[in-house]
């Protein structure tokens, strides 16, 4: 891993290319592939924040993801959906994050009595029925969706000036970075982990476990939530279509190639991910059945590689320093650092 | 004087908690149950025959949730897999029953419909497509799931991996319009009160009870039946017991993609062969254990009704404005039944 004393100016440098990358690239790829991963990212973000801290694979996150798309295209002006409050996109926007976290910790109270296996199970049962209600109740969703949501003006055009809300989105991405890794050495973070750790231990100690999930799940909701709104801003549409099985399953997917224990792998995951997406298709072999290669790839990583590709990295990373200096620790000491991929 | 009162309840109140709690829980289900009976009461009153008729279906419908779930059920009693791949071969069953059925009935390729199935051109492409279905279940087992025993989220993982191939490979094999399977009987008989009612299902409703009677035969008077519940309770004690338990868990997903397969090919020919089949499935199968308890077989049984029931009441007597919200009911349903039994009604910890 990357030493302590250079995590800084290497995250800098990182964003500070990341930031420039609109200059270089065509406003195609600017929007196609780096904001889509970037927003892709931010949802997988809040789904590995949850696998990290809290040890759970939530498969709900894209679910919360579609609620605040869609209550934005609700409340907003659009094209379908209802049209009786056509608020302005910033009130819209801001709501639909009220909305989403309070839905966040109606599923959280429930989900949050439960671990594991029966915690993955239950929120993927909360994600499917939250999209069969948008596919059903025509009136919150449009016939096939929502479309031309309107943009905030700050934004300009989505054609013309792609980089705008790549900006934005980066800068998001950034914030809600560096506020897990904060939130992971807050007291309250570090008694997340805790319940992560030893759930009989944390209660005895007289920690309310049941509340402190609960929250943690909310603050997940956010995440997706803020994710949710930058798509209806970036796409300005949202349809059923967009939380079906399908993209939840790829949202796991991009999470777990990013390692499911390392939040930057989010993105890592989010831009490899959109890569393939795009890229397979030109591939004579694929063609049409770009989801068949898309699953194999998964199958692979799941079976070869427990720790996604940051695994794969951090072990090359270990084994060329251990040539080099004896020993190695793995841990880098901010907690996260479980693969939970593979154990139990 | 008042300090004493309240220290005199704080003695009581602990021992009663647990009691006290359940029931204001159980006394709250009831209170909903009680609406809800009152409601369809006071519909059913108006018109008996639609009652009938609703009752059926949702019966039936619950019926077919029956025959896939209990599969899921079982798998993951046993094993702690969490079948992923479930909804697949629901759907594959369908599929691959209607493939067969193509074949051997040589349609008008003009006419989007089969014409009628004889028995035969309906039974064989039945047992053949569960029999499939049954041998790729072993095949995932055997390949993907064996060595990774006791790593329930990779396995679930694996199971998600391969059904987004199945999925995918589905859609490029058989289309995306949904199509019917042929059934060798009338499309509806006359019954008491009901009146005209679809013969396949009720067939479907006979065949889940049969499933469901051979399965608990199954289990309670079989060696087979013995080793999966001694399994249930302990997997390490009747591994240490000497008993092959490999052999078990093979035939436990042999048993439960059967199952799979065969509700496939009853939804098939009740409703049609979709391909988002899979997820819907899944969905149902989940939500099924998860309210009745997972790994329960009786919980089930109870968790199917439920939701065939409701499926089936809140199509109807839900007033129009509302009854695109119906599926908020499964939700409700769910939250209720985690609320105050985080296990399920019939489960236990793990």
């Amino acid at each position: 891993m990357i030493p302590a004393r250079l995590q800084w100016p290497v995250g800098f440098g990182v964003v500070l290319v990341a930031a420039l990358l609109p200059f270089v690239c065509s406003s195609y790829t600017t929007s196609q592939i780096l904001t889509r991963s970037l927003i892709l990212g931010l949802a997988a973000a809040s789904l590995i924040f949850l696998a990290s801290l809290g040890g759970w694979v939530s498969l709900a996150q894209l679910g919360l993801y579609g609620v605040a798309g869609f209550t934005v295209g609700n409340l907003a002006k659009a094209d379908g959906g209802a049209k009786v409050f056509a608020m302005d996109i910033w009130v819209a926007s801001l709501l639909a994050l009220v909305v989403t976290v309070l839905v966040g910790l109606l599923i959280g109270v429930i989900a949050s009595r439960s671990e594991g296996i029966y915690f993955l199970m239950i929120t993927l049962a909360f994600g499917v029925i939250i999209r069969l209600l948008f596919e059903k109740a025509t009136d919150l969703s449009g016939f096939g969706g929502i479309n031309q949501i309107i943009q905030p003006s700050l934004l300009g055009s989505a054609q013309l000036d792609p980089e705008r809300i790549y900006w934005l989105c980066l800068a998001i991405c950034v914030l809600v970075y560096l506020g897990v890794r904060y939130f992971a050495r807050t007291p309250f973070g570090l008694a997340f982990q805790g319940i992560r750790d030893n759930t009989p231990r944390m209660r005895a100690l007289g920690y309310n476990v049941t509340l402190m999930r609960t929250v943690a799940f909310g603050i997940g909701a956010f995440i997706a939530a803020l994710a949710g709104v930058l798509n209806v801003w970036w796409n300005t549409q949202i349809s059923p279509g967009t939380i079906d099985i399908g993209p939840v399953i790829f949202l796991l997917m991009i999470a777990i190639i990013g390692g499911l224990y390392r939040i930057e792998g989010a993105w890592v995951g989010a831009l490899i991910y959109v890569v393939l997406d795009n890229r397979l298709r030109s591939i004579d072999v694929v063609g049409e059945r770009v989801a068949t290669a898309l699953g194999i790839i998964f199958l692979l990583i799941v079976l070869l590689s427990p720790g996604g590709v940051m695994g794969i990295y951090e072990s090359l990373s270990s084994r060329w320093r251990r040539t080099g200096v004896t020993g190695g620790a793995t841990s880098d000491g901010d907690g996260t650092a479980t693969p939970t991929v593979a154990g139990d | 004087m008042a300090t004493s009162e309240v220290g005199a309840t704080a003695e009581i109140v602990p021992q009663a908690g647990p009691r006290v709690r359940l029931s204001r829980g159980t006394v709250f289900l009831l209170v909903v149950l009680a609406l809800a009976v009152l409601g369809i009461g006071l519909q059913a009153a108006s018109d008996v025959t639609l009652f009938a008729q609703i009752t059926l279906n949702g019966l039936s419908l619950a019926g077919l949730y029956f025959i896939v779930a209990s599969g899921f059920t079982l798998i993951f009693g046993l094993m702690r897999v969490v079948n992923m791949a479930h909804g697949s071969f629901y759907m594959l069953g369908g599929i691959i029953a209607y493939l067969i059925q193509e074949r051997m009935l040589n349609p008008d390729p003009t006419s989007f419909d089969l014409p009628q199935a004889t028995l035969s051109s309906f039974l064989i492409p039945l047992i053949v497509s569960m029999f499939s279905v049954a041998l790729l279940g072993v095949l995932i087992q055997q390949i993907f799931l064996r060595w990774n025993q006791g790593q329930e989220l990779r396995q679930a993982l694996i199971t998600i991996a391969l059904s987004i191939i199945i999925a995918d490979q589905a859609v490029a094999r058989f289309g995306g319009i949904a199509k019917e399977i042929s059934v060798p009987v009338r499309k509806s008989i006359e019954l008491p009160i009901v009146g005209m009612y679809g013969t396949m299902r009720l067939v479907m409703l006979l065949v889940a009870i049969v499933v469901g009677v051979i399965l608990v035969l199954i289990i309670s008077r079989t060696r087979f039946g013995m080793i999966v519940r001694a399994g249930v309770d302990d997997r390490q004690m009747v591994t240490a017991l000497g008993v092959n338990i490999q052999k078990v868990f093979a035939g436990a997903f042999f048993l439960g993609a059967m199952l799979a397969g065969l509700a496939g090919v009853l939804g098939g020919a009740v409703n049609s062969v979709n391909k988002s089949d899979d997820g819907k499935f899944l969905l149902i199968s989940l939500v099924i254990v998860i309210v009745g308890g997972m790994g329960s077989l009786p919980g089930a049984a109870v968790g199917a009704v439920l939701l065939g029931l409701i499926d089936s009441y809140s199509d109807v007597y839900l007033p129009d404005s509302v009854t695109n919200y119906g599926v908020l009911l499964t939700f409700f349903l769910l939250v209720f039944v985690l609320a105050i039994r985080p296990y399920g009604l019939f489960g236990r910890p793990a």
